[in-house]
């Protein structure tokens, strides 16, 4: 090992026994994240990758064009474990920091932490991203006007998982009739796409079994036996963490073919497919952003971040990963909303109420995409006051035992199914919490 | 009938997996009464040690022979640094210390290789065998056929040699144990090393099965209720109790599991293990203990 490497380690272990790592300088007049990573834990492979890519975009930004508009980012990263209360610990330690601006946005890549913050980040006014997680009905911009899951809720992943296996199928009305397992992570987040599956089944004529394999996952004989037994076509992956790889290897045990599984957004990583070896040969997943270095703002965080020796990977290896690419386009779509609000109200530190004014109007398409060097890494998103997810569409890629492979183009969710069933249970949640609706008619017309 | 057949095959071979770990716990308690909840951590940092000496491409025999000197440092740490120290405290104490210790070898294990996940691939074949329209792993009968040479490797260790007659001297009575001049110290350091051993075996298999990352350490909640049922001391109760968890809780999850919403392996195993704690409480083949008071 390398003295490097041992310094980077001990410098690790010295922020987890402060609990808080200040990664970059504080100072007035810089736009603050405070990041509630994860890096050590179960977990830690999938925050490693994200935080890594997230904090090498805001360098890039740093680096490159010395922040946006002049204003520099900083950032703090207080380790969760990947733990709500810690999460929670790290919000309120971090919520009053760098007056006046405060912090400009929250981004926990956990749906328990975001959970937890719902309440507390609408009600000091901090936007909270959960790109591709989260809560659903959070997509409803007039009841939860500072949460964003950005890209992707879990009921449109749902979805369009359906509408590939119809494609695969020959037809959506090729469903009709067929077996459909759902193999769901014992937890809030596993269960979020229940109902919409029914729905879904009972749209189409399939036949839907949901399977729950309790937490961490890492054993499954029983569910996989239920599967063979019940013998669908499709089996449906919702896992995370040492669940994926174990399903896919239980898979081979009981004989279910394993391009037949389809894994959702948290399935997709290499994390999930190398240690099952040559069992996740032919796996198939859903990804909202291909791996992949070839992309210009890959290869420009290489050249520029990597190069000037401040990249945040320890593994250069793990450059342009699921995760690492991942945390780009958050970066991106962080740094974006930044731009967007700072066009309204000036180009200076702002506030998290500011922030969400930005992300409430994020707009990308082809031609801003192209620009930031990101073409086929993000897909074109507009957000609203009242559909804080923007997007909706998935590609679907295949491991080939080395590499993932993208083998569809974009496939849209069924958004008009979704959205009154989404508006539905945000108002729900309304009148529960006795929250008055934003009118988002007069807000933001579009 | 096939199917329940086929359930009941595939638990009996997950529960040996379980016995694989509960036989460490089992080492540690016979011969000093803790309860070691390192072990889960002591497998961990012995797959991921193995592992990434691989992939660094140093040849498998040496890294396992590296491993294994790595696990006798721990064991030999363990007892100059934690147990001497705490010599004559109360279980209790003992066991919180172990708690602890599990928390620095993970730390440790993560500072020292990283928190990357890992495949490991041991050269067994994962497909299965289909005999009689039943699936059955032959990674899971190697993994079988590797706990039934470990039992029989500890039977004879501690029927043969003089440091299983220590050790089980040892384990009957410290007191009486020390009166005959067995060291006790000397007893714990070897012990240690042992239940190093056997992570280290452990520590493999399951991470041939699951990946080499952070979640092995937690296997350690697999074994628990099977050391209830099969009996805190008892290495032929830590095999007899993973057989009956691993069947118990795969036949409930495929049939009583739907009635419940599903999911219900993960707690079953413990509302198992709770029932027969009352009724026998040393478990199946566990020492019953009488103390005059």
């Amino acid at each position: 090992m390398s003295f490097r490497k041992t310094i980077s380690r001990l410098a690790l272990a010295a922020a987890l026994l402060g609990g808080l790592g200040s990664v970059a300088a504080k100072a007035d007049g810089e736009i603050y994240f405070p990041l509630q990573s994860y890096r050590v834990g179960p977990y830690a492979a999938g925050g490693t990758g994200f935080f890594g890519g997230f904090i090498d975009y805001l360098n890039l930004i740093n680096e490159r064009d010395g922040g946006v508009n002049g204003v520099k980012f900083v950032w703090d990263e207080c380790e969760t474990e990947y733990k709500v209360e810690r999460g929670v610990e790290c919000y309120e330690r971090t919520r009053s920091t760098h007056q006046p601006a405060g912090p400009a946005a929250y981004n926990p890549l956990s749906v328990g932490i975001a959970y937890a913050l719902i309440d507390r980040a609408t009600s000091d006014k901090i936007p909270l991203i959960t790109i591709n997680h989260g809560r659903t009905d959070s997509t409803d911009g007039r009841v939860f006007p500072y949460v964003f899951p950005l890209q992707l809720n879990p009921w449109s992943e749902a979805s369009a998982t359906v509408n590939y296996i119809g494609q695969q199928l020959g037809g959506l009305d090729k469903l009709a009739g067929k077996k459909i397992a759902v193999l769901y992570h014992g937890s809030p987040y596993g269960k979020e796409t229940i109902p919409i599956f029914d729905l879904l089944a009972k749209k189409y004529g399939f036949e839907v079994t949901q399977i729950e394999v309790p937490h961490p996952g890492n054993e499954q004989q029983a569910q996989w036996l239920t599967i063979r037994r019940l013998k669908p076509e499709y089996v449906v992956l919702r896992g995370w963490g040492v669940m994926n790889p174990v399903a896919l290897k239980t898979a081979v045990k009981t004989g279910f073919p394993v391009d037949h599984i389809i894994g959702n957004v948290w399935s997709n990583s290499e994390e999930d497919v190398i240690p099952a070896g040559d069992a996740a040969k032919g796996y198939v997943s859903v990804t909202t952003h291909p791996s992949g270095t070839e992309f210009p703002v890959v290869k420009e965080i290489v050249e520029k971040v990597y190069g000037k020796g401040v990249g945040n990977l320890e593994d250069k290896g793990r450059i342009g990963s699921v995760y690492h690419n991942l945390g780009i386009v958050n970066g991106i779509l962080n740094v974006e909303a930044v731009r967007i609000a700072q066009a309204h109200f000036g180009n200076r530190a702002l506030t998290g109420e500011e922030v969400q004014w930005g992300f409430d109007h994020l707009v990308l398409d082809d031609k801003r995409i192209a620009e930031l060097g990101a073409t086929g890494l993000v897909q074109p998103l507009q957000v609203t006051c009242a559909d804080h997810e923007g997007g909706g569409a998935v590609k679907f890629q295949q491991w080939d035992g080395k590499t993932w492979n993208v083998v569809s183009d974009w496939v849209a969710s069924d958004r008009a199914l979704l959205r009154p069933l989404i508006e539905q249970s945000a108002e729900a949640y309304a009148k529960e919490k006795g929250i008055q609706l934003r009118d988002c008619s007069a807000a933001n017309p579009s | 009938m096939d199917f329940l057949l086929e359930v009941l095959v595939g638990g009996l071979l997950s529960g040996v997996m379980y016995s694989l770990v509960a036989i460490g716990f089992v080492l540690i308690y016979k011969t000093s009464g803790v309860l070691n909840f390192a072990q889960g951590a002591q497998l961990l940092f012995a797959a991921l040690t193995f592992v990434s000496l691989v992939e660094r491409e140093v040849p498998f025999v040496a890294a396992l022979a590296i491993t294994l000197g790595a696990m006798v440092v721990i064991g030999l740490a363990i007892e100059r640094f934690v147990l001497r120290p705490l010599v004559n405290q109360p279980p209790i104490t003992l066991f919180m210390a172990t708690l602890g210790l599990s928390y620095v070898i993970e730390g440790a294990s993560q500072l020292l290789w990283g928190a990357q996940v890992h495949g490991l691939d041991l050269g067994i074949d994962d497909a299965p065998i289909e005999a009689a329209g039943i699936f059955i792993s032959q990674f899971d009968l190697f993994a079988a056929g590797i706990a039934g040479a470990m039992v029989l490797a500890l039977v004879l260790f501690f029927r043969k040699t003089r440091t299983g007659l220590a050790f089980r001297a040892v384990a009957d009575d410290q007191v009486a144990a020390l009166s005959v001049g067995i060291r006790l110290p000397r007893v714990w350091v070897a012990v240690w090393i042992a239940a190093g051993v056997v992570a280290l075996v452990s520590g493999l298999l399951w991470g041939a099965r699951l990946g080499v990352q952070f979640s092995l350490s937690l296997v350690v909640l697999k074994a628990l209720p099977v050391l209830v049922l099969g009996g805190f001391d008892s290495v032929a109760g830590a095999i007899v109790g993973g057989l009956l968890i691993g069947a118990a809780e795969k036949l409930a999850e495929v049939y009583i599991g739907p009635l419940f919403g599903g999911g219900i392996e993960g707690w079953f195993a413990y509302v198992a293990a709770l029932a027969f704690l009352l009724v026998r409480p040393s478990g199946l083949f566990g020492q019953k203990l009488v103390e005059r008071v």
